[in-house]
C-alpha cells in the first residue's frame, strides 16, 4: 500500500489505466493515510469514506468499459472546503456555514468528476480563505506535516497538508491573494494559481471575486498541468470565465529552458526575505541559468502598494459577497434573537470569526460614502499601475522567478497575534493576484529547521505553460522529498482512530439531510435548521451577454453573446 | 394662504421587463408560480453562485432609451447596493449608479397649455426583490424568491413636472413607449410599473427647489394624483405654520387618503455601492446599438399621423385606437383582413370600448380574434345580418371569441330577406294595427315607424330593414 501513496497523481492514474492498481485499492489507501495522519495533521474538515469508496466502484467499472480514459481517471482527490458539492457539507471552515449542504457541483469539481476523480473530502482552509496560515478555521488547526509545531500556511493549508501528507494524491485550492502558493511552499508540493478567468468560479464560495481564482496542488509540475488541463474551461455560467483554445499545459512539459529569458525582481531579494531562503531562491535560479535559460535581475516597481491595495480591494468584495451569510437562508441562526436586525446581529457575530468580522469592517469602511475614493478606487487604480508594471516586465521576460513567502512556515500562534506580519508575509504573491497573472510554487530545498522552501515562477497572462517549462525543468534537477508523516503509513493503517474535529460523512450523497455533522463548533446543542433553499441548474434561455475575454480582447461584450434559446426546464 | 406656491416633482418609475427569463440567471419570469419554483442557486443567493446578464435586458433597457431621446452609456456597468433585507437573497442588489446604460433623455406631454418636454435623468438596469408574506397565524415571516431577479428598469426623470395631470401624462407617455416597444406591460395594478414621486413646494418665483419627500406605494394613476393632492397640501401647510419639510421616504395609503413617513433622510442607509466584480463592463457596440434602433417599431405619434394619412380616420378615432398598441394591433390586423378602417374603428371605439367600460376592463383585456371582427363585418356588409343583430353577435365575440358565422347559422339568426315572407308579415301587422294606418292616413308620419318597428319585432329582429321599409309603405299606399 504504501508505494501506492508514494506515486504522484499521474504515476497513479497510469497504474489504474494499466490495471495494476484498482480505484478502490487507491481510495482504500488514501483513507487509511487519512485515518494515519489525521490525528497529526487534521487536513480535513469533512471526509466522505463511504461516499469515496462508492464512488471508486463505479469510477471502475466505467474505466473497464472504456469509458474514461484520461489520466486522473480513479484518482483519489480532496477538496478545498470553499468549493460547493452536491450533497457534502461545504463550510468554508466557517461556524456560520457548519452545516450547509450545497445544492450544487462546483464547475471546476463537476470537471474532475467529468475526469473520473474520487472525491475522498473537504480540506480545512482559514475561515472563508482570509488568512495565511490554517489557523482561522472554526474548525481546528491544520498542522505542517513536516513539523506539527508549525502551520501549513494558508488559505489552503488543508489541501497542501493533504498533499505533502499524502492523504491525498492531489487537491484542488483557491487563491486570492497566494492562498495556493504561500502554502504550497510551506508543505513543499506544488501548485499553480491560473490566469484569472481560466477556471470557472461557478461554485466556488467568494472571498475576493476579482482575484479569486482555483488551482491544483499536487506532488510535481507534471501532476499540476494535468490536473489544470481537466479543471480549466470556459463556463458560461461565469461572466468572468474566458475561453481559451491554449490549455494543453502537458504539452509544455519539457525540460528544456535554453534561451528562456528569467528575471528576478530586485525587490524580492530586499529587505525581509530570509536568509536562507534568499539562497534556495538564487541557487534554483542558477540550475535554471545552467540549462540554457537566460537570468537577471530587474526592478519590478510598485512592490510595496500591493498589500494595501490588495487588502483594500479583497476586503471590499468580500463585505459585500460576506452578507449573504445572515441566518435567513442557510447555515446558522442564531438561537436567540429580538427582531429581524438583532437575528441578523447575533447570527454573523457568532458565526464569523475575528478574522472574517476584520476585513468585513476593514471592507466596509472602504466603500462607505465619503471614503470610497480615497481607498476603493485608489485601490483599483493601484491595481491597474500593478498590471501595467508587469506588462513592461514581461516585455523583456517570459518567467519571472522570486521566492513564494519571506520566510518557511511559521509556528502555530505566531501569526495572529501580529495580523500586520501576517499581512506582510502576502507580499510576493498579492501582486499575480492583482495583475491576473499565472503564478507556481515549486519546492526548492528545505531550510536548516527541515521545513520546505518554495520557488515562485510567474507568468504573463495565458503564459502558464511558461511557468510550467521552468517549473518542470528545474524540478528535474531534484527528486520529491515527502515528510516523516508519510513514512508512518503502515503503521497508521489500521489504526481507527476519529478526531473530535473530524466529520465522517454517512451514505451516499442523496442522504444529504442523513450527515453525522459534528454540533456547531464551540457549542454543545443541536443544529438549528438544515435548510438550503432552491435546487436547480442554471439554464440560458436567453443569451447573455459578455465575458471577460471579450473585454480583453475586442472590447465587445454585446456581439460575442448569441442567441442559445434554451430553456431552462 | 397668502403665498403662492408651485409644486415640484420627479418621478422614478420603475418598469418589469418582458424578458422569458431572470436579468441573471435561467428561471422563468412568468408571474404567480407556486413560492420559490422560480428559483436557483443564483436567484436564491446561493454561495458560489454567479450572475450572467441577460442580453435581452439590454436590448429593452436601449430600446426605451432611444425611444426617450437617451444618450446611450456604450460602456456600461453593474454596481452592488449593499443593504440587508430578507426579499434580497444576496443583501445587495445588482443595479447601476455609476454608468448607468441611458442618461439624458426626454419625452414631450400635452398639457392644457401645449407641448412640454420632460426630462429623464437616466435609465437603470437592476433586479428586483423577492416577496415577503408575513404568517399572523404562525407569527413568522416567508420569503418567496420567484420574483427575485426578474429584470427592472428605473427611469430617473428630471424634477420637471408641476402637477398631479403632468405626472399622469408623463406616465400615459412613458406606458405607451414602453408597450409599444414590447418591453413590459406596465400594469400599475399587478406592479409591472411602478411610480415613486419625488415631491417639494417653492413659492412661485423662487429659483431654488425646497426640501422633497419620496411617496412610495402607489398602485394607480388615481392614486399617484390623490397622493400629489395630499402631500402638497402637507407641505404647504408645513411652511403656512412657519415649520420645515423634513426629507424623508414616506408612504401613501390609499385606503385612508393619506400618508406615514417611512424613514427619513437621518437613518438613510450608507449602500455602499461599488462595481459587481461578478460581471464584466457591459460595451455596446455602435453595430449592437444600431441593430437595436433598426429593430424599433413605429411608435405611438407615428402611428397616430399615419392613421389619420392611410386610412383617412379623423384623429379623435386615431388617438383612442392608438391609446392602447393592443388596441392598435387588433385595429390593423382587422384592417387587413377585411379592409373598411372606418367601419372597423366604429366596431372598436363604440361597441368594444362600450363593453370594456360595463366590465371595467382595459383595452389590453380585449381577447377576441381580429378574423372574428373581420368575418362580423363581412357579413353585415353582405347583408347576411343586419346591424341589430351584428351588435349581439359581436358581444359573443367581444365575450368569447365567438365564430361570427357559426354562431349566426346556430341561432337562425340571418337576415330574412325573402319577399314573400317579409310581405305576409307587414299584412299581419298592418291587419292587426287599424288605428296605426287611420293615423297614418291621416298624416302621421310616424305611424310608418310603429308598423315598421312591430314588423321587424314579429320577424325577432332578423328582417332587412330596408326591404321591411319599402313593403311597409307599398302597402300603406294600397290601404
Amino acid at each position: 500500500m504504501s508505494d501506492i501513496l508514494e506515486m504522484t497523481a499521474v504515476q497513479l492514474g497510469g497504474k489504474i489505466k494499466s490495471r495494476e492498481v484498482g480505484v478502490a485499492e487507491a481510495a482504500r489507501a488514501a483513507l487509511g493515510q487519512i485515518r494515519a495522519a489525521e490525528p497529526v495533521v487534521h487536513a480535513y474538515v469533512t471526509v466522505d469514506e463511504a461516499g469515496a469508496l462508492k464512488r471508486a466502484e463505479e469510477v471502475q467499472k466505467r474505466i473497464d468499459a472504456g469509458e474514461l480514459t484520461g489520466p486522473l481517471a480513479g484518482v483519489p482527490v480532496a477538496i478545498k472546503d470553499n468549493m460547493c458539492t452536491e450533497g457534502m457539507l461545504t463550510t468554508c471552515s466557517s461556524k456560520i456555514l457548519y452545516n450547509f449542504v450545497p445544492t450544487y457541483t462546483a464547475e471546476a469539481v463537476r470537471n474532475l468528476e467529468k475526469a473520473g476523480a474520487v472525491i475522498l473530502g473537504k480540506t480545512n482552509m482559514d475561515e472563508f480563505a482570509m488568512g495565511s496560515t490554517t489557523e482561522t478555521s472554526a474548525f481546528g488547526v491544520t498542522k505542517n506535516p513536516w513539523n506539527p509545531d508549525h502551520v501549513p500556511g494558508g488559505s489552503s493549508g488543508g489541501s497542501c497538508a493533504a498533499v505533502a501528507a499524502n492523504e491525498c494524491f492531489y487537491a484542488l485550492g483557491s487563491d486570492t491573494g497566494g492562498s495556493i502558493r504561500q502554502p504550497s511552499s510551506f508543505c513543499g508540493v506544488t501548485g499553480i494559481k491560473p490566469t484569472y478567468g481560466t477556471v470557472s468560479r461557478y461554485g466556488l464560495i467568494a472571498y475576493g471575486s476579482s482575484l479569486d481564482q482555483i488551482g491544483p496542488i499536487a506532488k510535481d509540475v507534471t501532476d499540476c498541468a494535468a490536473i489544470l488541463e481537466v479543471i480549466a474551461s470556459y463556463d458560461r455560467k461565469d461572466s468572468t470565465s474566458i475561453p481559451r483554445d491554449d490549455c494543453n499545459f502537458t504539452s509544455a512539459l519539457q525540460d528544456d529552458v535554453k534561451g528562456m529569458r528569467i528575471g528576478i525582481p530586485r525587490d524580492y531579494l530586499g529587505e525581509g526575505l530570509d536568509g536562507e531562503v534568499k539562497a534556495a531562491i538564487l541557487a534554483a535560479a542558477r540550475i535554471l541559468e545552467e540549462k540554457g535559460a537566460v537570468v537577471e535581475e530587474f526592478d519590478l516597481s510598485l512592490v510595496e502598494y500591493a498589500i494595501p491595495a490588495y487588502y483594500v480591494i479583497a476586503s471590499a468584495e468580500a463585505s459585500s459577497n460576506l452578507s449573504r451569510f445572515d441566518g435567513v437562508k442557510y447555515g446558522l441562526r442564531a438561537k436567540e434573537y429580538e427582531g429581524l436586525h438583532n437575528m441578523y446581529k447575533r447570527s454573523r457575530s457568532e458565526g464569523f470569526g475575528p478574522e472574517v468580522k476584520r476585513r468585513i469592517m476593514l471592507g466596509s469602511f472602504v466603500l462607505s460614502s465619503g471614503y470610497y475614493d480615497a481607498y476603493y478606487l485608489k485601490a483599483l487604480r493601484t491595481k491597474a499601475l500593478i498590471k501595467k508594471a508587469f506588462d513592461k516586465a514581461f516585455e523583456k521576460y517570459d518567467v519571472i522567478l522570486g521566492p513564494a513567502s519571506p520566510s518557511t512556515a511559521p509556528k502555530l500562534g505566531e501569526s495572529l497575534s501580529d495580523p500586520l506580519k501576517m499581512y506582510l508575509g502576502d507580499i510576493y504573491t498579492i501582486s499575480v493576484n492583482l495583475a491576473g497573472l499565472p503564478g507556481m510554487t515549486v519546492p526548492c530545498g528545505k531550510d536548516s529547521r527541515g521545513l520546505p522552501i518554495g520557488l515562485q515562477l510567474i507568468g504573463d497572462c495565458f503564459k502558464e505553460k511558461n511557468i510550467i517549462r521552468a517549473g518542470y525543468a528545474f524540478e528535474r534537477s531534484r527528486t520529491y522529498e515527502s515528510p516523516e508523516i508519510t513514512r508512518n503509513a503502515q503503521t497508521g493503517e489500521n489504526n481507527m482512530y476519529t478526531k473530535e474535529n473530524l466529520t465522517y460523512v454517512a451514505g451516499d450523497s442523496k442522504q444529504a439531510a442523513g450527515y453525522k455533522t459534528d454540533s456547531i463548533p464551540g457549542d454543545s446543542t443541536d443544529r438549528i435548521t438544515d435548510d438550503a433553499v432552491g435546487s436547480r441548474t442554471v439554464g440560458n434561455a436567453e443569451s447573455r451577454t459578455g465575458s471577460t475575454a471579450d473585454i480583453m480582447s475586442e472590447g465587445n461584450a454585446g456581439s460575442a453573446a448569441e442567441s442559445t434559446g434554451k430553456e431552462a426546464r | 394662504m397668502t403665498k403662492q406656491y408651485e409644486t415640484v416633482i420627479g418621478l422614478e418609475v420603475h418598469v418589469e421587463l418582458a424578458t422569458k427569463t431572470k436579468i441573471f440567471c435561467g428561471c422563468s419570469t412568468a408571474f404567480g408560480g407556486a413560492p420559490n419554483t422560480h428559483t436557483c442557486p443564483v436567484c436564491t443567493g446561493m454561495p458560489g453562485s454567479l450572475p450572467v446578464l441577460n442580453k435581452q435586458v439590454v436590448e429593452y433597457a436601449l430600446a426605451v432609451g432611444l425611444a426617450t431621446n437617451c444618450g446611450i452609456n456604450q460602456y456600461c456597468k453593474f454596481d452592488r447596493k449593499n443593504y440587508f433585507y430578507p426579499d434580497n437573497p444576496q443583501n445587495y442588489q445588482i443595479s447601476q449608479l455609476y454608468l448607468p446604460i441611458c442618461h439624458d433623455g426626454w419625452v414631450e406631454i400635452e398639457t392644457a397649455a401645449g407641448t412640454k418636454k420632460i426630462g429623464i435623468h437616466e435609465i437603470h438596469m437592476e433586479e428586483d426583490a423577492g416577496k415577503l408574506i408575513h404568517d399572523e397565524w404562525e407569527d413568522c415571516s416567508l420569503v418567496d424568491y420567484n420574483r427575485s431577479g426578474v429584470p427592472l428598469i428605473e427611469i430617473v426623470s428630471e424634477p420637471d413636472m408641476r402637477s398631479a395631470d403632468e405626472v399622469i401624462a408623463y406616465l400615459e407617455k412613458l406606458r405607451l413607449i414602453i408597450q409599444y416597444l414590447g418591453a413590459s406591460d406596465c400594469k400599475l395594478q399587478e406592479g409591472s410599473m411602478r411610480a415613486d414621486v419625488n415631491l417639494s413646494v417653492r413659492e412661485v418665483g423662487a429659483s431654488q427647489f425646497g426640501t422633497r419627500t419620496e411617496m412610495k406605494n402607489l398602485n394607480s394613476f388615481k392614486a399617484i394624483a390623490r397622493a400629489i393632492e395630499g402631500e402638497r397640501k402637507r407641505q404647504i401647510e408645513l411652511l403656512e405654520e412657519g415649520k420645515k419639510v423634513i426629507q424623508e421616504t414616506r408612504r401613501w395609503d390609499d385606503n385612508k387618503e393619506s400618508s406615514h413617513a417611512m424613514r427619513s433622510k437621518e437613518d438613510a442607509q450608507d449602500y455602499r455601492y461599488f462595481p459587481d466584480p461578478d460581471l464584466t463592463p457591459v460595451v455596446i457596440s455602435n453595430e449592437w446599438l444600431q441593430a437595436v434602433r433598426d429593430r424599433q417599431p413605429e411608435l405611438r405619434t407615428e402611428k397616430l399621423a399615419r392613421y389619420q394619412a392611410e386610412f383617412q380616420l379623423p384623429r379623435y378615432d386615431a388617438e383612442i385606437l392608438t391609446g392602447s398598441k393592443h388596441l392598435a394591433d387588433i385595429f390593423e390586423a382587422t384592417v387587413a383582413l377585411c379592409g373598411r378602417p372606418k367601419e372597423v374603428s366604429n366596431w372598436l371605439m363604440v361597441e368594444a370600448m362600450r363593453l370594456l367600460k360595463e366590465k371595467e376592463q382595459d383595452p389590453e383585456d380585449l381577447s377576441f380574434s381580429p378574423e372574428n371582427l373581420a368575418k362580423l363585418i363581412g357579413m353585415v356588409e353582405k347583408n347576411t345580418i343586419n346591424r341589430t343583430v351584428a351588435k349581439t353577435v359581436f358581444e359573443e365575440i367581444f365575450a368569447n371569441d365567438a365564430d361570427p358565422e357559426k354562431y349566426v347559422a346556430e341561432k337562425g339568426l340571418a337576415m330574412v330577406s325573402d319577399e314573400g315572407a317579409l310581405r305576409r308579415a307587414v299584412e299581419e301587422v298592418i291587419a292587426a294595427n287599424p288605428q296605426s294606418v287611420e293615423d297614418y292616413k291621416n298624416g302621421k308620419q310616424k305611424a310608418m315607424g310603429f308598423l315598421v318597428g312591430q314588423t321587424m319585432r314579429a320577424m325577432k329582429g332578423k328582417a332587412d330593414p330596408a326591404k321591411v321599409n319599402q313593403i311597409v309603405r307599398e302597402l300603406l299606399a294600397e290601404a
